[in-house]
């Protein structure tokens, strides 16, 4: 008897999947390009994860090739400049989480405390220009600035400085090209965010006695807090991973200038491309793809537990 | 007194003082000009003469003016004009095919009518958080789909984008009222007719946006091309721009030129041409910028709320 009744349920079950297909149809078939699109660039790169532990060999598919265990992993790990490079890459990421947050916010509540609001427009649309200038060309606009013959730095009457080859100015440099592209979009959704805010509520703080900055401090930060967070979370999980534009190009590939800009896109990169080195690329591509993956569910998890409404997922 | 009295009261609510509002303009406008000035310098320099630029290096304003960078490039367009060829097709064809992707993704899953939009969402969402990384990609790309040294390398990979379809799916849940589809619905159109019909044109504005920042994607792309190919027949704007900053010499390597002798090779306007033709990739984004910000400003305005 019982049986039966579970033998039927799961039939409507299936006969329920089938009818569900069918009343959807239309909408999966619309579905199906982004789909498509999704599964050949992004899910099937992350199976190909498991490149990392075997031995890579282009004449065999994916699943005949040999495991290797976690021999990848040991020549990456030997690799003397393995840990410059970590370093190097946690380190700028860590400065341009802190910078994404404190620097558009500061860009957009300047915004919106000025009292020209024409002005406040035409400031909000040239900062926002730099974000559609490429990586190759904002190459060119350092070479403009540093090349030691005639950037016009090496140009103003000071002693020239060889730019390329000095190591040292190097992480503000980077520092700097990277604010300059990235704040004026973020400025961008700050600046929408603070627009959003009740007026109601600064009247209020007005009545209570609060000045300007109190307004600031009491209002106009804390409603923007979850939009911080978000981007944070979202930029923690990109932390070993470096922006290649930036890195590749910006430093035009000096050696002198490696052990300050070496990052691990970069390191990838060269070792799949240049000295055709997949195992210890894929071992790096898996390393970072993995500690991101763990960083965001950690972060998340953090926020999750200090205030949930402010949570990602 | 009664009207000092007004002044200070709307003083207090929530404006700043006029001293901090001068500093704050101030401030601006030295933001302001450091996001122009870069920009700037490279195009003042495509205008130096070419011995001025030599002694005195990049100028913003140059003192000798000389139009020789660009007689030069226009002497010698073959090249320029086939990356450009290769930009602008690419950045149609991709903006076209990739916003009718993005927008269908994303009206799907804007539907509460459909029955697995958790599970597209989640399987769309999943993607900005985890990624395979370039060596996978990279090996899809050349092994499985094989699609180096193809044209079709340039467009395919970046069709897709995690971020954008999020802004649009915004666009569709707060932009479209639900009646109108739903009486679509009542009067028999299929859920393509209503997309085509009704959803699309009322959401003209969030396509616009997107439409934009894939172009712009695509105008500004070096990296498809730098990984997937390496005939330089592929090279786009971008890759050509890349490639003869770090080697000036490339410059020099079209047919015209080979030609020529020694005197008038040394006469060639190498620094000058490459920042000019550094120039001619700016100008388009420069020009055009005034024009589409709007549809910037507001795609991220509505797009960026959370959830």
């Amino acid at each position: 008897m019982r049986k039966v009744q579970t033998a039927t349920k799961q039939n409507e079950k299936k006969t329920g999947f089938i009818k569900n297909i069918r009343n959807n149809w239309q909408f999966l078939l619309m579905a199906m390009p982004g789909f498509v699109q999704v599964l050949l660039f992004s899910y099937l790169p992350m199976a190909g994860l498991i490149l990392a532990f075997k031995s890579i060999d282009y004449s065999k598919s994916i699943f005949e090739m040999d495991w290797v265990g976690f021999k990848n992993f040991e020549f990456l790990f030997k690799n003397p400049d393995v840990f410059t490079v970590l370093r190097n890459t946690i380190l700028y990421n860590l400065v341009f989480i802190i910078a994404g947050a404190t620097v558009p916010v500061a860009i957009a509540i300047g915004l919106s405390l000025l009292r020209n609001k024409r002005m406040a427009k035409v400031y909000h649309g040239v900062g926002f220009l730099p974000y559609f200038i490429s990586w190759v060309i904002i190459s060119y606009l350092a070479v403009a600035l540093f090349d030691y013959r005639l950037g016009i730095l090496n140009n103003m009457g000071m002693e020239p400085v060889n730019w390329y080859q000095t190591p040292k100015y190097w992480p503000f440099i980077l520092v700097f090209f990277h604010i300059w592209k990235s704040c004026g979009y973020n400025a961008v959704i700050y600046y929408a965010a603070i627009k959003g805010i009740d007026s109601e509520l600064y009247e209020a703080a007005a009545i209570d006695g609060a000045g300007v900055g109190r307004q600031i401090w009491v209002i106009t930060v804390p409603s923007l807090k979850p939009t911080i967070i978000m981007m944070a979370i979202l930029a923690v999980g990109k932390i070993l991973n470096a922006d290649f534009g930036l890195f590749y190009n910006v430093p035009m590939g000096s050696g002198a200038l490696l052990p300050v800009t070496n990052v691990l896109d970069v390191f990838t990169y060269n070792a799949l491309k240049l000295n055709g080195d997949i195992a210890m690329s894929s071992a790096s591509g898996f390393f970072q793809s993995i500690v991101g993956f763990c960083l965001v569910l950690i972060t998340n998890y953090i926020v999750r537990r200090i205030d949930e409404s402010q949570a990602l997922f | 007194m009664n009207k000092n009295r007004f002044f200070k009261k709307k003083l207090r609510k929530n404006e700043i003082s006029t001293t901090a509002n001068v500093l704050l303009n101030v401030v601006f406008i030295i933001y302001a000009l450091m996001c122009l000035y870069p920009m700037a310098l490279v195009i003042g320099t495509s205008f130096a003469e070419e011995t001025y630029l030599n002694t005195v290096g990049y100028k913003i304003f140059p003192q000798v003016v000389s139009f020789d960078a660009y007689k030069y490039i226009l002497a010698n367009i073959q090249p320029i004009l086939r990356a450009y060829t290769v930009t602008i097709c690419v950045t149609v064809v991709g903006t076209v095919v990739s916003t009718v992707v993005i927008a269908l993704y994303a009206y799907v899953i804007s539907r509460n009518e459909f029955r697995y939009k958790k599970f597209f969402t989640f399987y769309l969402f999943f993607t900005m958080l985890f990624n395979g990384g370039m060596v996978p990609w990279y090996i899809v790309c050349t092994q499985l789909l094989d699609i180096n040294n193809t044209y079709v390398a340039l467009v395919w990979p970046a069709l897709m984008s995690a971020w954008y379809v999020m802004i649009m799916r915004t666009f569709f849940t707060t932009g479209v009222p639900n009646g109108i589809v739903e009486s679509a619905r009542i009067d028999g159109a299929g859920e393509f007719m209503i997309f085509v019909r009704i959803v699309a044109p009322v959401s003209i504005p969030g396509i616009a946006t997107v439409a934009l920042f894939q172009m712009v994607y695509y105008w500004n792309d070096w990296y498809l091309p730098f990984m997937l190919t390496s005939d330089p027949e592929y090279a786009n704007i971008q890759l050509y721009l890349k490639r003869i900053l770090n080697n000036l010499q490339e410059i020099l390597n079209s047919p015209g030129v080979a030609a020529q002798s020694g005197d008038a090779l040394a006469k060639i306007p190498r620094e000058g041409a490459r920042m000019a033709i550094c120039a001619l990739a700016i100008g388009p984004i420069v020009l055009a910028y005034p024009f589409f910000q709007r549809f910037f400003v507001s795609g991220l305005t509505v797009g960026s709320i959370k959830g």
